[in-house]
């Protein structure tokens, strides 16, 4: 009984000096705060970054239900089928002054959407704002069918008529009819890719190949082209019997069309040939929906881009990054670990090791389009020059390396980023124990020895790590790239079927290029918008996954070696 | 080691009463290392003098260190025991700012000539150190590492020397069955064994022990000073201790080191039971170091 009364007096003391503000200070406890707020901002900071773009990019590819609106305005009475996009509130002053002259009859601020109307170059413009309160009719036509064409963008309607070389086809169901011959425009247009890229781009490569051959002999003062000729001759052959057989192919391409009336009043006619796919979203289901939305975000990693960009996948940009990334991985891991391994087992360590050291890790702070000029005058026009005057004599005046290509921008790349890897590199060795080093050497190894058979592999962690950083920073780096070997649109993938198979003086597409590109470069601003979120999530998730990837590895060498280091 | 002229029960009389029993002592060798004849010396060292930079920490070293004896070296803290049997595979070779004078003959061949290859000499002359220090590989490859280094070995021979290693450091039979897990899975005991395994394991002339078992537990200590009178029969040993028990245990001959010079050199008996210096006599009767 004597405790618990003498409990309350204490408890009272002890609150009385945690409620003071100078004890409270005192015991770090606000220091924990101002801790925790900083990391929970920088989680909600890269949380809320992934997050809208993964929304905007993710939602352009779901089939929404494209509405038919009938709304009145300043210019009378009008219709437009389309999708919502975009939703605004517009603040009243705003609408007042904008001079429509028209007296707003609804309280609070005017509400405005974004109807993605396609039908391009028919029906323009194929994005335009509506105000809710012009809106007086809006209804879901089942039979609208949304058409992705190869050219022009979408376009929205219901079928007329279907036209077969001309004539009506009457159809049952034109819906299904319709459906059925897509698929054979599909097949057919699948067939024209095998030709164009098995045979036509073969034999034009061929071709080209004799026709640097002839030209080396020609330098060499070699004018006998008799054989040259015949090869060419059975080539030509060739391509002509291949040209033949395209030529079928779109000739039956051509025999079916479409007409489509559009927002009730006006028709437009599609050739079959032009669409890519179609769609009646007010008839799907949540789960054809779904279907169709995995399908396009499939189309969309899968196929080329069209449309100046802003329309079709981005197949070559995200080959081409991912490519130029593993090149540049393994360009700069053995340089970098090679100078790494000098600078710390060789070298004698004094005041000249250190400057290297301080310049090595200066290096890494140089801005980026400063190693893209760099690139440029010194890989591109002088090394790749050289190699052109040397080995390419044939090709001139057309530059074969001197001119800027996947191999100089994974240079370039790889020389931004190979202090990251000496930095870890050299960490990681001098964290290697001595005992283990003398354990090697008093078994009679060599120096040499020791280090590729006890270090290095206990140094792997550590040039992990460095090549995760320069993963890191090289995939997402635009700058020099510009300089050094990405362009808009590459005709042709840095891989392909002709020898040597990996084409490292090609210019190819990278995805941060062509988020620039799309986002800021484009003739049609709107359609280009989610593509520009869609190719950024994409780029974050390649990053995230390389990074992943290696880190993986490393922590699973870690705990191979981490019982050795103690 | 055919005679026994002093007798083992003697005892060491020290002013303070500490008294030794040289018992203890495990060797009946009493003969001073300087008769040696010149056949049986493995290791000739001749006024050799070790500086780190400008700091001297070995002085005037004078020792025959006999073939396929132990030979201990003693003696406290920072006296330069270490320093001394890393001269003999010349690990001090990797310190920079070392500089030796004098002479080491392994064999009659002196060591630092030019056209020793510094790789053959440490595969003669094997090591082992405080700490146990195996790789971060298997048990199996951990042994086979000096084998492999030797040259192209034919996987039946290498399994054949690797399990000789094994058997000859003891550790065998504890470790037959899983030769392929990592060494680092093994007690602090075995991980020595193995490294001693490993060492044995290119068949070197000289076993150099840096404290081989003060940083095992007792159990590992005995097994460990086991296998040293095993391996004497074939190598010739040279063990440093901070551990006088040790060194009197295990040892035929033992030195006396002392701030960088060699005090006393000779037979363990003699050094346990009749001391010729007066420092010796304090060390080992524990009144210092």
């Amino acid at each position: 009984m004597e405790t618990s009364e003498r409990l309350p007096q204490e408890h009272r003391k002890l609150f009385r000096e945690r409620m003071s503000l100078g004890v409270w200070f005192k015991s770090g406890e606000p220091w924990v705060w101002l801790t925790a707020t900083a990391v929970g901002t920088s989680i909600i900071a890269v949380l809320g970054l992934i997050g809208i773009i993964a929304v905007k990019g993710l939602a352009h590819f779901w089939p929404a239900d494209v509405i038919t609106f009938d709304y009145e305005n300043e210019l009378g009475a009008q219709k437009i089928a389309g999708k919502v996009v975009q939703r605004e509130r517009v603040p009243r002053e705003q609408f007042e002054e904008s001079g429509a002259g028209r007296t707003l009859d609804i309280s609070g601020d005017p509400i405005r959407l974004m109807i993605k109307s396609g039908n391009r170059r028919v029906n323009p413009p194929d994005f335009r704002w509506i105000y809710m309160h012009d809106i007086t009719k809006q209804d879901k036509q089942k039979e609208l069918i949304t058409f992705e064409r190869l050219e022009w963008g979408n376009a929205y309607g219901t079928i007329v008529e279907l036209r077969q070389s001309g004539n009506t086809v009457n159809a049952e169901n034109p819906w299904r009819e319709l459906k059925t011959r897509i698929g054979r425009v599909v097949d057919l247009r699948h067939q024209a890719r095998v030709v164009q890229n098995r045979s036509i781009d073969r034999i034009n490569y061929k071709l080209e190949q004799l026709r640097l051959k002839q030209r080396k002999r020609e330098l060499q003062g070699n004018f006998n082209t008799a054989d040259l000729d015949q090869q060419r001759e059975q080539l030509n052959q060739e391509y002509a019997i291949k040209e033949r057989e395209l030529n079928e192919i779109n000739a039956e391409l051509e025999r079916d069309e479409v007409v489509i009336a559009i927002s009730g009043n006006s028709e437009s006619v599609i050739p079959l040939k032009n669409i890519v796919r179609a769609w009646q979203p007010n008839a799907m289901n949540v789960f054809t929906k779904f279907g169709h939305y995995c399908a396009s975000i499939w189309a969309f990693l899968s196929e080329g881009s069209r449309e100046a960009n802003t329309e079709g996948g981005v197949f070559p940009a995200l080959f081409g990054t991912v490519l130029m990334v593993m090149l540049m991985s393994v360009l700069v891991t053995p340089f970098g670990v090679i100078a790494a391994l000098y600078l710390r087992e060789y070298a004698r360590q004094g005041a000249f090791v250190r400057l290297i050291r301080i310049a090595v890790n200066n290096l890494a702070g140089v801005p980026s389009i400063v190693y893209g000029v760099f690139g440029l005058g010194f890989f591109v026009y002088l090394v790749g020059g050289t190699i052109d005057s040397v080995f390419f004599q044939a090709a001139k005046p057309a530059p074969t390396f001197g001119t800027p290509g996947l191999i100089w921008a994974s240079l370039t790349l790889a020389l931004l980023t190979v202090p990251v890897v000496i930095v870890s590199t050299e960490e990681g060795l001098t964290r290697i124990p001595k005992s283990l080093r003398e354990g090697s050497l008093a078994l009679g190894a060599t120096k040499a020895e020791t280090l590729f058979k006890v270090v290095l592999p206990m140094a792997s962690p550590s040039i992990l790590t460095g090549i995760i950083l320069a993963i890191a920073r090289a995939a997402g780096e635009v700058a020099p790239l510009m300089l050094v070997g990405v362009v808009k649109l590459a005709p042709t993938l840095p891989i392909d079927g002709n020898f040597p198979f990996l084409h490292l003086e090609r210019k190819f597409m990278h995805l941060g290029f062509h988020i620039y590109d799309v986002g800021f470069q484009s003739p049609n601003v709107d359609a280009a918008r989610p593509l520009v979120f869609a190719t950024a999530l994409l780029l974050v998730i390649i990053i995230i996954v390389l990074n992943l990837t290696a880190i993986t590895l490393r922590n699973r060498l870690e705990a191979r070696y981490r019982e050795a280091m103690n | 080691m055919t005679e026994n002229p002093l007798p083992s029960e003697s005892v060491i009389a020290s002013p303070s009463g500490v008294k030794l029993a040289a018992k203890l002592v495990g060797s009946t060798d009493t003969r001073s290392p300087s008769e040696l004849p010149a056949d049986d010396v493995c290791l000739k060292v001749s006024d050799l003098a070790l500086f780190y930079g400008s700091k001297q920490s070995l002085n005037e070293i004078n020792m025959r260190i006999p073939r396929q004896r132990v030979t201990a070296v003693i003696g406290p803290s920072g006296c330069g025991k270490s320093t001394l049997i890393r001269c003999f595979n010349r690990m001090n070779d990797l310190i920079d700012g070392v500089s030796i004078t004098g002479r080491i003959e392994l064999n009659g061949l002196e060591i630092h000539d030019q056209d020793v290859d510094v790789a053959q000499l440490r595969r003669q002359v094997g090591m082992v150190f405080q700490r146990p220090n195996p790789f971060p590989k298997s048990i199996y490859e951990n042994v086979a590492y000096g084998l492999r280094l030797a040259g192209k070995v034919p996987k039946s021979e290498l399994d054949d020397r690797v399990e000789w290693g094994l058997t000859n450091a003891a550790l065998w039979d504890e470790v037959h069955d899983r030769l392929n897990e990592s060494a680092l899975g093994l007690s602090g005991g075995q991980q020595q064994r193995l490294v001693i395994a490993r060492a044995i394991a290119v068949e070197p002339s000289v076993l150099l022990l840096d404290e081989p078992a003060s940083a095992l537990d007792p159990i590992s200590t005995l097994k460990i000073e086991e296998l040293i009178a095993d391996l004497k029969t074939r190598y010739t040993i040279v063990i440093v201790t901070h551990n006088m028990q040790q060194a009197a245990r295990v040892s035929d001959f033992t030195a006396f080191l002392y701030l960088g010079e060699l005090i006393e050199y000779d037979s363990t008996l003699k050094i346990f039971t009749n001391p010729s210096e007066s420092k010796t006599e304090d060390y080992v009767t524990g009144r210092y170091g």
